[in-house]
């Protein structure tokens, strides 16, 4: 009798890890399938209707130039990747330090919140062109815009996570006689960490925009200058290709960010 | 020193009076809590039950009259941890695994010079005092509410307070789980000598644990009675068959009607 219901239990786990396992399949192959549907599509389309290759290139042909200028494509995606790491860094790191300091100080929050709100109104297209003035051709004025585009939504949540604090926690610690820093690093911060992460894996996508928007402005190397190139050149498969190229990088940023959040915020 | 208290009262209230702008939260209560001994607290909802343990642990100030813990005043007991506080839900920081949680009172403070009553149990020791043993690394979502509510409790003890203030504290938990709880807590209490404190709601914990129940009554907070519960220690479930408890909780059932 115990050796039957071993058995069967067995045969239920098996069908049930079968089953789970059919389900994670499922939901791969379904917006995979979808995908490879509509480029097939995409394909017929074009080679049916006779579609010029500058309006639209068929995916054939893009994955043909995605390989003969891979080197081209690698050249410049050197470029724009570091000025979206950069740009990453410098925009979310002072987007936390202000987030602390409007935290700790009232005043400072309404001396600089609204300027932080005014900036963030402004187009990042009308503004680019104005640091490029300031900052020259070179790599300065992506990071700038880079960091610029990361700024505020980290800012918001960075603010908003700092005071998420339930208030009975906040009386645990003044029972402790907790001092202001004390707090800080052993409430405020770590419970700001899922909000911060929100917020930078919104930064992680951003960010290549904002270098990308800055080499389009003025730059002879990167994904967007390529772009710019490509498009004047009506060079479309080489420009779809940059295009799927400029995609991967913050594909790249994106996932990164996520291992990194996985293995911080366990809780 | 405040005069007036000598080192047996844990606690001491002399015509305490709490306004929250026009609202008289607690009027005039005056009550001495005597050292090593279980006090439970009962009375209607909004009547300043909490209140009164904010009271005691100098979150909030007295309006008036005055609020002496051990003889010191409560900044002076805050200071010098002399007591603890255990709050309806557990208030563990959710980053920290169960033992981290125990520990989080030693490690603030110590750089100023706050006090800290060498502590003779480890946190270790102490969740398994509450019966954690083997649970020490499991994060707070990976707990029961019950397990969640017994590691505050230890993290309470770990400085041990010589006063425990306990705000509804297995007020979220199934009955079973409840009892359970409360037997470990008489346990602990009879261990460790310290004075507690206790908010309820429930008439039947309130003379289970309680050798004295505090009776609070509404509009404006005002102490009605305290009542003592002469039944014998150590408490058991069973007792709570007998025609004695059963007296006592219809007792308390009738004033509180009136309160
Ligand atoms: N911070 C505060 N500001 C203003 N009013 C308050 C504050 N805290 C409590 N009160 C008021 O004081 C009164 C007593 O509140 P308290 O929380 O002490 O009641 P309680 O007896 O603990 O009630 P319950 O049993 O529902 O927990 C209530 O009328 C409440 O609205
Ligand atoms: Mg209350």
């Amino acid at each position: 009798m115990a050796v039957i219901e071993n058995i069967e239990m067995q045969d239920v786990e098996a069908q049930e890890l079968a089953e789970a396992r059919k389900r994670k399949m499922m939901a791969v192959a379904v917006p995979l399938g979808t995908a490879l549907g509509l480029i097939a599509l995409w394909q017929i389309g074009v080679k049916a209707f006779g579609v010029p290759t500058y309006i639209a290139p068929a995916p054939s042909d893009v994955a043909v130039t995605f390989v003969e200028k891979f080197p081209i494509l690698l050249e410049n995606f050197w470029p724009t990747l570091f000025e979206s790491v950069a740009g990453f860094f410098v925009g979310n790191l002072a987007a936390i330090l202000i987030a602390v300091a409007f935290v700790h100080s009232r005043h400072v929050e309404r001396a600089f919140f609204p300027i932080a709100v005014f900036v963030n109104t402004i187009p990042i297209l009308a503004i680019a062109p104005i640091l490029v003035l300031i900052f020259g051709p070179g790599i300065t004025a992506k990071v700038v815009i880079a960091a610029l585009i990361c700024f505020f939504p980290t800012l918001v949540n960075m603010v908003r996570g700092l005071q998420a604090v339930s208030p009975q926690a906040l009386e645990l610690a003044r029972i402790l006689s907790a001092s202001k820093s004390e707090v800080f690093w052993k409430m405020r911060l770590p419970s700001s960490l899922p909000f911060l992460f929100s917020a930078l894996k919104i930064a992680a996508t951003t960010s290549v925009i904002g270098a990308i928007v800055g080499e389009w402005v003025g730059a002879d190397l990167g994904l967007g200058a390529l772009i710019i190139d490509a498009t004047f050149n009506f060079n479309s498969p080489l420009l779809y290709a940059t295009v799927f190229m400029s995609s991967g990088l913050s594909v790249i940023m994106f996932a990164t960010v996520a291992t990194v959040e996985r293995a911080v915020i366990r809780w | 020193m405040l005069d007036g208290t000598n080192m047996d009262t844990a606690a001491s209230l002399k015509r305490a009076s709490v306004r929250f702008g026009s609202l008289t939260a607690l009027q005039d209560v005056s009550l001495d809590i005597e050292s090593g001994a279980f006090y439970t607290i009962l009375g209607p909802s909004g009547c300043g039950k909490s209140t009164l343990l904010r009271l005691v642990s100098d979150l909030i100030p007295a309006s008036s009259g005055e609020v002496s813990v051990l003889g010191k005043t409560t900044e002076q007991a805050r200071l010098a941890r002399e007591f603890a506080f255990v709050f309806q839900d557990a208030t563990l920081l959710p980053w920290r695994s169960a033992l981290k949680n125990v520990e989080l009172p030693l490690e603030i403070g110590r750089s100023r010079g706050i006090q800290l009553p060498v502590g003779t149990r480890t946190p270790r020791e102490l969740l398994e005092l509450v019966g954690l043993k083997g649970r020490e690394n499991a994060l707070p979502h990976e707990l029961s509410g019950g397990m969640r509510q017994r590691v505050a409790i230890a993290r309470a003890l770990v400085c041990q307070p010589k006063l425990l203030l306990m705000d509804e504290p297995f007020g979220a938990l199934d009955e079973m789980t409840r009892d359970r709880l409360n037997l470990q807590l008489l346990d602990i209490w009879r261990e460790t000598g310290t004075t507690i404190l206790f908010v309820t709601h429930s008439i039947s914990e309130a003379v289970f644990l309680g050798q004295k129940v505090v009776m609070l009554q509404a509009h404006p907070g005002r102490l009605r009675d305290v009542v003592e519960i002469k039944l014998p220690d150590p408490r058991t479930i069973k007792m709570r068959d007998t025609p004695e408890f059963n007296q006592y909780c219809g007792y308390l059932r009738d004033l509180l009607e009136t309160c």
